[in-house]
C-alpha cells in the first residue's frame, strides 16, 4: 500500500488535490465533514493520509508515508539532515513564501544583519538581556544567524501571531514566513535587506526511508 | 575500530592519574547545570551546541557541555591561589548531522590558576599534554589570540571601532568585514549612505516619526543614540593604510613559533602596542624550551582559536591526529577574561585544556 500524506485542510489541501487531479489522481475527502479521512478514486493501492503540513516531515522521516506534500521551510526546520531522508519529487507551483527577519519600521538605523548585530550589542547593554527574535523556525534562524556571525540575540518561541510579539513587547524582532508582506506592514515591521533565510514553496517529497514496489510506477504515471 | 567503553574508561583513568601526579586536585562538577550562565556567555549558539532541557522548578538546565565554566565558578567561590585542578567525566554536545561524531564522550582536563607567572603556566600545561600524548605522534598547533587583541586595542581609531573589532575577534568573517570598512577598503552600505544623507538635514526623531507607528521595546532614544554613533563613525577617518596592512599581516601569520616571534618583533617596531603581548610570547617560548619543547618547529598561527567557543584570550593549542576527519584529540588555552566574568569582580589568570580519552584509545588501537 502506497501512502501519500496531504495537508488536511484549507487552500493547501485544495490546491494539492487540484495538482494531483491534473495528473490523473482524483483525491477526495471521505466520511463526515470534520473527519480526517480520504481516498483516491479507482486506486486501491493508494492510501490518502490527511494530516497537518507540519507533521508531514516527521512522517516521511519515520517512513510511515511514502510521499508527502509540505513546505520546504517545514522540511528543513524539522529534519536536520533532510537531504538524506527525503528527495524532492516536484515543486507544486504554490505555497510560495519567504522566511525572513523583520524589525520595526521605526528602526531607521537598521537595514542589514550587520546593523542588527550592532543594535543588538547596544540593546543588551541597555536592557541587560539579549535582543529577542520571535520565531517558530528555531533551527533555520539560528543556523542562518550563526553562518552570518550575528552575536547578541536570543530566540523566543512563537507558534502563531508572531508579527504581534513586537507590539506586545515579548520580542524586538521576528523571523517568520511571509508571502505578500501585508501582515508585516500592518504590524509596522520591515524586512532586513539581507534578511532572507529561505525561499519556501509546496513540494511533493519522497521518503528515502519507506519503499514500495509500486511507487516508481505511480511516480511514472504522474510523470516523474 | 571503535574502542570499548572499558578501554576508554581505563585510558581516561590513566590520564587522570597522570594529571594528579602532576599536582592537580581532582574536582567534580554537576552534569545538569543551570543554563543561564552558559547562555549569558555564549548566547544563542550554545543552543545549537548543547542539550538544553526544561525543569518546571529550576528553569532551563543544560547537560554539561564542558567543565571549564563549573570549575572556574567553583574556584572563584573557594579556591586556593595558585591552584591546579583535574577532572574526568562526560560532556554532551549536539553534532552536525553531516559528521557522525559522538554527542556524549569523556573529557579529562587540567586547569591551572596562577597569577605569578602566566607564561610558565602556559608552558607547564602544554608540556604536560605534549608528554602524555607523545606516543601518538600528533600534529600540534599553537596560537595567541592576545596578540591580535593587543593589535586592535593599539589601532589609532575610535574606541567604538576598537570595541566592535574586539567583539568579533572570534568571528573571522565579520571581523574582516568590519576591518575592510574601517580601512576604507569596502564601501559604506547603500542604505547606510542614504540614512546618513537624510540625517544631514533631518533629526533622527523626525525620521523615526516619519517611519509610522512606533512599536517595540527598543526606544526612540536608543535608535537616536545609534544614529549618532553612525554619524560619528562616518566622520571618523579611515584606518591608516599602514595599520590595516599590519593587521591583515597579523591575521594571516602562520609560521614555526620561533620564526613567528622574529616576525612579530619586527612588526612590533611599527606597532608598539603589541610589544607587551609579543614579549609575553617570547617569555612563553623560553618557558616551553625550558620544558623540552622544540620551538623552532612548533607550529604557530596568530588567528588560531578564532572559530572555537569564545572565551580564549591568550595562548591556545590543539593536538590533531593525521586523520583530519577526527576532532582535536586535545585542546586548550588561556581564558583570563572568563574568570573575571564569572568571578563577580574578582579575576585570576587561568589556563587549561582537555584530552578526549575515547580518541586516544582509538588511536592507540590503530597504532598497535
Amino acid at each position: 500500500m502506497i501512502k501519500i500524506g496531504v495537508p488536511s485542510k484549507g487552500r493547501l489541501m485544495e490546491k494539492t488535490f487540484d495538482w494531483f487531479s491534473q495528473r490523473g489522481l482524483n483525491m477526495r475527502r471521505t466520511g463526515q465533514k470534520r473527519e480526517y479521512s480520504g481516498s483516491v478514486e479507482g486506486a486501491e493501492e493508494i492510501e490518502l493520509v490527511l494530516l497537518s503540513a507540519g507533521e508531514v516531515p516527521d512522517e516521511l522521516a519515520k517512513g510511515r508515508i511514502h510521499l508527502g506534500v509540505t513546505g520546504t521551510d517545514l522540511v528543513r526546520e524539522k529534519l536536520a539532515n533532510w537531504s538524506e531522508i527525503v528527495t524532492e519529487v516536484a515543486p507544486l507551483g504554490f505555497g510560495h513564501a519567504d522566511l525572513i527577519i523583520a524589525v520595526p519600521n521605526a528602526w531607521i538605523d537598521v537595514d542589514t544583519l550587520d546593523d542588527l548585530d550592532s543594535a543588538g550589542t547596544a540593546f543588551r547593554a541597555a536592557h541587560g538581556f539579549r535582543l529577542r527574535i520571535a520565531t517558530k523556525y528555531h533551527r533555520l534562524v539560528r543556523n542562518f544567524l550563526t553562518a552570518n556571525e550575528v552575536a547578541d540575540y536570543q530566540l523566543v518561541d512563537s507558534q502563531g501571531a508572531t508579527e504581534g510579539t513586537v507590539k506586545n513587547l515579548t520580542a524586538e524582532a521576528i523571523a517568520d514566513i511571509t508571502s505578500s508582506g501585508e501582515t508585516l506592514r500592518a504590524n509596522h515591521l520591515k524586512i532586513l535587506s539581507d534578511g532572507l533565510i529561505l525561499k519556501s514553496e509546496a513540494i511533493l517529497f519522497r521518503s528515502k526511508v519507506a519503499n514500495d514496489p509500486k511507487l516508481d510506477k505511480l511516480l511514472a504515471k504522474i510523470s516523474f | 575500530m571503535t574502542p570499548t567503553k572499558a578501554a576508554i574508561r581505563s585510558e581516561a583513568e590513566r590520564l587522570f592519574a597522570a594529571f594528579r601526579a602532576a599536582g592537580a586536585v581532582p574536582v567534580e562538577a554537576d552534569i545538569l547545570l543551570p543554563a543561564e550562565t552558559l547562555l549569558d556567555l555564549y548566547g544563542e549558539d550554545i543552543r545549537a551546541r548543547a542539550y538544553i532541557t526544561n525543569d518546571p522548578l529550576c528553569g532551563e538546565m543544560v547537560l554539561r557541555p564542558d567543565f571549564t565554566v563549573p570549575v572556574v565558578q567553583a574556584h572563584m567561590v573557594h579556591g586556593a591561589d595558585p591552584a591546579r585542578y583535574c577532572y574526568l567525566g562526560e560532556v554532551f554536545r549536539k553534532q552536525n548531522p553531516r559528521e557522525s561524531r559522538a554527542n556524549e564522550y569523556l573529557q579529562v582536563g587540567f586547569e591551572l590558576f596562577d597569577r605569578i607567572a602566566p607564561e610558565e603556566a602556559d608552558a607547564e600545561i602544554f608540556a604536560l599534554f605534549a608528554r602524555l600524548l607523545a606516543p601518538l605522534e600528533l600534529r600540534t598547533t599553537t596560537g595567541d589570540i592576545g596578540i591580535l587583541m593587543a593589535a586592535v586595542r593599539g589601532l589609532s581609531t575610535s574606541n567604538k571601532r576598537k570595541q566592535a573589532l574586539l567583539r568579533h575577534i572570534w568571528r573571522p568573517k565579520r571581523f574582516c568585514q568590519l576591518l575592510n570598512r574601517f580601512a576604507g577598503r569596502a564601501p559604506i552600505p547603500k542604505a547606510r549612505a542614504r540614512l546618513l544623507e537624510r540625517l544631514a538635514t533631518d533629526t533622527p526623531e523626525a525620521l523615526i516619526k516619519a517611519a509610522g507607528t512606533f512599536v517595540g521595546l527598543r526606544s526612540p532614544e536608543e535608535i537616536s543614540a545609534r544614529t549618532a554613533a553612525l554619524i560619528e563613525d562616518a566622520a571618523s577617518p579611515a584606518l591608516a593604510e599602514s595599520e590595516a596592512t599590519l593587521l591583515y599581516d597579523l591575521l594571516n601569520l602562520q609560521a614555526p613559533a620561533q620564526t613567528a616571534l622574529a616576525h612579530l618583533q619586527s612588526i612590533a617596531t611599527m606597532m608598539p602596542a603589541i610589544m607587551p603581548a609579543v614579549d609575553r610570547f617570547a617569555t612563553r617560548l623560553k618557558a616551553l624550551q625550558g620544558r623540552g619543547i622544540d620551538t623552532a618547529t612548533l607550529p604557530f598561527e596568530t588567528n588560531l582559536g578564532g572559530t572555537s567557543l569564545e572565551y580564549y584570550d591568550g595562548f591556545v593549542f590543539n593536538f590533531h591526529a593525521a586523520d583530519t576527519a577526527l576532532p582535536p584529540i586535545a585542546s586548550g588555552g588561556r581564558y583570563d577574561a572568563l574568570t573575571g566574568v564569572l568571578g563577580q569582580g574578582q579575576s585570576i589568570p587561568a589556563v587549561g585544556g582537555v584530552i578526549r580519552p575515547d580518541l586516544v584509545a582509538r588511536l592507540k588501537g590503530s597504532v598497535t
